[in-house]
């Protein structure tokens, strides 16, 4: 057969679009169960990282199921729409993110321990450099001070803006405040070497600029969306 | 396969040897310079990309040598990157469902293999016109000339950059404390380069058939 005739090629390349599109599709279906699987404990596993307590893909599900005592949903003006387990769980910050303020969602997970006490966790979500980042924060019971934070990302660069998910760059933001002594919402700032003595601001990471305007940006918009949240003591 | 040929001739050995020193992609060839510069930061993604580039390459390299006799020439360049994009996607898939801590830090590379010139490079210059064996060692032979490269510089880059490697702390605090800093500049993409010149220029001088005249 002539392999340079135009209906060869035609054909070749028609046969060799619908044989990719119907092995890649086969595989995208016939494993989407295990990957949302995989995605769901991956979320659990952070938000127990919020609040400092390790897990494992094996036991993530059980010490969520422990510890997180209690999920709602709240609007913008701090009230409680809702307090399933499994519909807040299931909220979509990148939809909610696209609603008005007054519409949004806004999931908060209750995680209580012996030892050591009730704790919120929040839900933050925003732009990095490459693609989105995300993450959750958690609240001493004064709504004021943070507990925790841990952030991942979809292509920061590794070694630059892939660090704002390394243990290094979290541990500081544990005692930070969101409010200053007026009881102002500040969020927290970017400082570039000054953080450590700042209780509202965090240090950059070097190299990962953008990233870490990214993560200011994120922290500001996400948490702000709780202000009379956090201010109520609902 | 040859009905002869041993399955490690000299000839095969030498596809798989080859490209580790005086045929290097990187130092020799200069290709796949841009995923050098950008995944070798730390030593973990750049292993992690080697291992892929080597499961992607090696495999594309054994399709197209398959299908060699019967891609029209005229869409060749399209049919290569059709076959590199689909198996990208499927390792891409699969690590998701069955390895997920790994797929979560290969996606940033995901786009980065698609577009590695190492791998269309092999398949215009070798899988087109070899038989699949000796097509699938030179798929692996040039993914581990590429990866070799890549986890030097990154080992540099890591322990002068961050001091640490494979994320464990390897430059004692002591020495923090008695003033030694981290090279800030060595985490920034154009140290990569510069690393990546100095391993060309070792090269060439110690073998000295390398250099052009």
């Amino acid at each position: 057969m002539n392999t340079q005739s135009n209906t060869y090629t035609f054909l070749y390349a028609a046969i060799m679009v619908v044989v990719v599109a119907a092995v890649l599709s086969f595989t995208s279906l016939s494993l989407k169960e295990r990957q949302n699987m995989n995605k769901e404990v991956e979320k659990k596993q952070n938000i127990l990282k919020a609040v400092n307590v390790a897990s494992t893909p094996a036991n993530a599900v059980e010490l969520y199921d422990k510890y997180i005592v209690k999920a709602i949903i709240v609007d913008s003006e701090g009230e409680v729409k809702s307090n399933d387990k499994v519909e807040t769980f299931k909220v979509d910050l990148k939809k909610e993110n696209k609603r008005e303020l007054s519409k949004r969602d806004l999931p908060v997970f209750v995680f209580n321990k012996e030892g050591v006490g009730e704790k919120l966790i929040i839900p933050v979500r925003g732009k990095g450099m490459w693609g989105p980042i995300w993450g959750f924060i958690s609240m001493e019971s004064d709504r004021k001070t943070i507990y925790g934070a841990t952030f991942d990302h979809q292509g920061e660069t590794p070694g630059l803006g892939a660090e704002i998910a390394n243990a290094d760059f979290l541990a500081p933001f544990t005692g930070k405040q969101i409010f200053n002594q007026a009881g102002m919402f500040t969020s927290l700032k970017l400082a570039k070497g000054t953080a450590s003595t700042n209780p509202h601001a965090f240090d950059a990471v070097s190299g990962g600029t953008v990233t870490s305007k990214g993560l200011e940006d994120m922290l500001l918009k996400s948490l702000g969306s709780y202000e009379k949240f956090l201010k109520s003591s609902k | 396969m040859s009905d002869k040929e041993p399955l490690f001739s000299a000839k095969n050995r030498k596809l798989l040897t080859n490209p580790l020193g005086t045929d290097n992609p990187i130092t020799i060839q200069v290709l796949g310079i841009c995923s050098a510069l950008a995944v070798t930061a730390k030593l973990e993604p750049a292993v992690v990309l080697t291992i892929s580039v080597m499961a992607v390459l090696a495999l594309a390299n054994v399709i197209v040598s398959l299908l060699r006799n019967t891609i029209p020439s005229r869409i060749r360049i399209i049919v290569q990157l059709v076959i590199v994009a689909a198996l990208v996607i499927l390792v891409d898939q699969i690590l998701k469902a069955f390895a997920y801590e790994v797929s979560k830090q290969l996606s940033v590379f995901v786009g980065l293999i698609i577009t590695n010139c190492i791998i269309m490079g092999r398949l215009e210059a070798f899988a087109l016109g070899n038989k699949p064996w000796p097509a699938f060692l030179d798929g692996i032979g040039n993914a581990a000339g590429y990866g070799i490269i890549l986890v030097i510089v990154a080992f540099f880059r890591e322990l002068l950059g961050s001091g640490t490697l494979y994320g464990f702390q390897i430059i004692p605090q002591a020495f923090y404390d008695m003033g030694y800093e981290n090279n800030g500049l060595m985490i920034l993409p154009p140290m990569a380069l510069v690393v990546v010149g100095i391993i060309i220029w070792v090269q060439r001088s110690r073998d000295k058939s390398l250099i052009e005249n």
